[in-house]
């Protein structure tokens, strides 16, 4: 029997199934942190029931952790961060706390230790578990009280998804991420597009992206209201995995990749769904709304939502632009930021980090924009150091920051005042997402780095004619 | 969960129709960290107000909600569920229920009965002509008595089921234990494991 990929490592976990009833999935992987947690190891307490799997269980403390040094000022994210501790204590969870090594985002930690591995389940009480998908893993977020039904059986019953097909064809032009890609499939199928679908990223435009970058565009999957992002892992995958620690090592890597090199989506496999994407004409991308399907190439003008299909779409345009604070027929170029932020899940890795720093190396950030750069996790930001990364943001005047969630979200004090606008590198644009009030536009980290430097949303090819007008200092 | 066949216990006429989750508990009390004690969170707002229903001692020790058509509507919290229940409640009676609302409390042991919004008016009629006054919810035969009235109400096979067993979402899964047993005896010995290097 044909299949696609999602449905062969779907089926490869079934542990029952029965007429009328959902399929009870195993779940080989389940990720933990402070947020989502608590009421989940409460609920196992109040019952009297125990971990079953501590060992494919891992909690990382990462929403609510202030990315400058010192202890935790809030008393509901010290609350989250002690009561996660004691619950991984009580219950024998490994935990990467704050101040370790190993410590930052649960959907960087577990791929860079090479947890994430293809075949896979993988669950997390965050909807970003999509990332995973990036290894030919079925990854998917998941609430608080299904963290506790896999805490206590490492099972879930699940109702079966449909399948999409997303192929993109063609050569990303220079300037042009993995970013620009995911923005611009969000904005072609919607917020709701991928409702009920597990996404499929297929053609020679993935298969061209490293490892990280294919992360990148997992990771957004969920923001077309999708269950999951999947890409069938290939050479790359394998070579990415191979030697980090928890991958498979001797007999074990050989027998591995041997079953791993069969999951692909079958030639004749039906998908419910296809959509077809250009790369070679893809440009970056950037968000002028408050949801990440409200996106248009950086050439483009803020859109005038009169000239939107229907009246709904119309109505949440306008207001949308009124949160904002734009008008109709502004160029995105000429929009001002105060704010820009590199990081998060999205794009809080170590080849993040590299191409923004390529950008900014000898440069300054405009005046009056403050820039962040908060590395995804404590190793990332180790390797940034060791390659000297972060001497080049803060010659540029940029932040250098320890590993968290931080301005993704807003829970530790990261934040954007009311009425300030950001550019950055994050997943989510709605409304107060980076701070009461706050304006996000969603961008890639080379977007971001460019925006920094000329202080209204740019992209590296702006930054040429600024530097034959010899219009920043430090330029050639 | 503990099973759940018959109750008894003072009916608490709550005429409010459209009760959101936010309003059952508001989203301050979420950044707790328990399953438990939430009863001070129930109704937050509206306990505020001296002539709230709940702040009358008559009805105070109440443990079923009589309520409006649609209760249960917006946030899909699963607080509003534990609230609702640390307080005492073990039934909701309404015409309608949301459906996320309907299904967390199944989950968690809260019957949500649905009764003909004509039943409710007689009950809600009932219970302020005679405050304090005990009803009877049967999960076998699907009646609700209160004084001399007896209502039929609906609830999914499934559900009832459920709740006349005790047995919540894990306990379901833990009956197959020995599926998922043999399963783990089948996996491959390369899968990774989190505690180790
Ligand atoms: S970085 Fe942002 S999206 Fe990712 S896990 Fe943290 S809060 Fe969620």
């Amino acid at each position: 029997m044909s299949g696609t990929l999602a449905e062969k490592v779907w089926d490869a976990h079934v542990v029952r199934r029965a007429e009328g009833e959902p399929d009870l999935l195993y779940i080989d992987l389940h990720l933990i942190h402070e947020v989502t947690s608590p009421q989940a190891f409460d609920g196992l307490r109040l019952a009297g029931r125990t971990v079953r799997r501590p060992d494919l269980t891992l909690a990382t403390e990462d929403h609510n952790v202030p990315t400058t040094p010192g202890p935790i000022t809030d008393l509901v994210s010290k609350t989250q961060v002690d009561t996660l501790r004691r619950n991984c204590e009580e219950f024998g969870v490994r935990l990467f706390p704050m101040g370790h090594a190993e410590q930052g985002i649960v959907h960087v930690v577990g791929p860079q230790r090479g947890l994430s591995q293809p075949g896979m389940t993988i669950v997390c009480g965050d909807s970003h578990t999509s990332t995973h998908g990036a290894f030919g893993a079925l990854a998917f977020g998941i609430g608080t009280s299904e963290v506790e039904h896999v805490l206590a059986t490492q099972t879930l019953p699940l109702k079966p998804f449909k399948t999409m097909a997303i192929n993109v064809e063609g050569e990303l032009q220079p300037g042009v991420t993995a970013k620009d890609i995911t923005l611009a499939v969000i904005a072609k199928i919607g917020t709701g597009g991928g409702q009920g679908y597990v996404l499929e990223y297929r053609g020679s435009a993935i298969r061209a992206l490293s490892m990280e970058a294919r992360m990148t565009v997992c990771n957004m999957s969920i923001e077309a209201g999708a269950r999951a992002g999947m890409i069938a892992p290939d050479q790359t995958t394998f070579d990415y995995l191979k030697g980090r620690e928890n991958a498979p090592q001797g007999a074990d890597w050989d027998e591995a990749v041997a079953a791993w090199q069969h999951l692909c989506s079958d030639d004749d496999a039906v998908f419910d769904a296809e959509v077809d994407l250009n790369a070679t004409t893809l440009t970056p991308f950037v968000t002028w709304g408050t949801n990440p399907g409200q996106g248009l190439p950086l050439g483009e003008s803020v859109p005038d939502p009169e000239t939107m299909g229907d009246d709904n779409e119309k109505a949440a345009a306008q207001h949308a632009l009124d949160y904002m604070g734009l008008t109709a027929g502004t160029p995105l170029r000429e929009i001002r930021v105060d704010t820009v932020f590199v990081g998060s899940c999205t794009n809080g890795r170590i080849e993040d980090l590299r191409a923004a720093a390529d950008i900014v190396k000898g440069h300054k950030v405009a005046d009056g924009v403050r820039m962040l750069v908060v590395p995804g996790s404590a190793r990332v930001r180790l390797q940034a150091e060791e390659e000297g990364l972060d001497k080049v943001f803060t010659a540029a005047g940029a932040e250098w920051r320890l590993a968290g969630c931080s301005m993704c979200l807003g829970m530790n004090p990261d934040q954007l005042a009311p009425g300030e606008r950001s550019a950055s590198t994050s997943n989510r644009n709605f409304e107060g997402r980076q701070g009461k009030g706050g304006r996000t536009h969603l961008v890639s980290p080379l977007v971001a780095a460019a925006t920094a430097l000329r202080g209204t949303l740019s992209s590296p090819a702006d930054l040429v004619d600024l530097v034959d007008a010899g219009a920043f200092e430090g330029s050639k | 969960m503990d099973a759940f066949t018959t109750h008894t216990g003072i009916g608490v006429p709550l005429r409010r129709s459209n009760v959101d989750t936010d309003q059952i508990i508001p989203a301050v009390y979420l950044k707790r960290v328990t399953r438990t004690g939430f009863e001070d969170g129930l109704f937050a707002a509206w306990r505020k107000d001296e002539t709230f229903i709940l702040n009358n001692p008559s009805y105070a020790a109440g443990s079923v909600l009589v309520a409006g058509s649609d209760f249960g509507t917006g946030s899909s919290r699963e607080h509003a569920v534990w609230a609702l229940m640390n307080y005492g409640f073990r039934v909701v009676l309404s015409s309608r229920f949301a459906d996320i609302f309907r299904g967390n409390s199944g989950k968690q042991g809260l019957l949500t009965a649905q009764l003909a919004q004509d039943d409710i008016e007689l009950i809600w009629k009932y219970l302020e002509n005679e405050p304090g006054s005990a009803v009877t919810v049967d999960l076998v035969s699907r009646t609700v008595t209160a004084g001399d009235i007896v209502a039929p109400f609906e609830v999914d096979d499934y559900t009832r089921w459920r709740l006349l067993e005790g047995l919540d979402d894990i306990s379901l899964t833990l009956r197959h234990e020995q599926d998922v047993t043999e399963f783990e005896s089948r996996r491959p010995a390369y899968k990774p494991s989190t505690t180790v290097a």
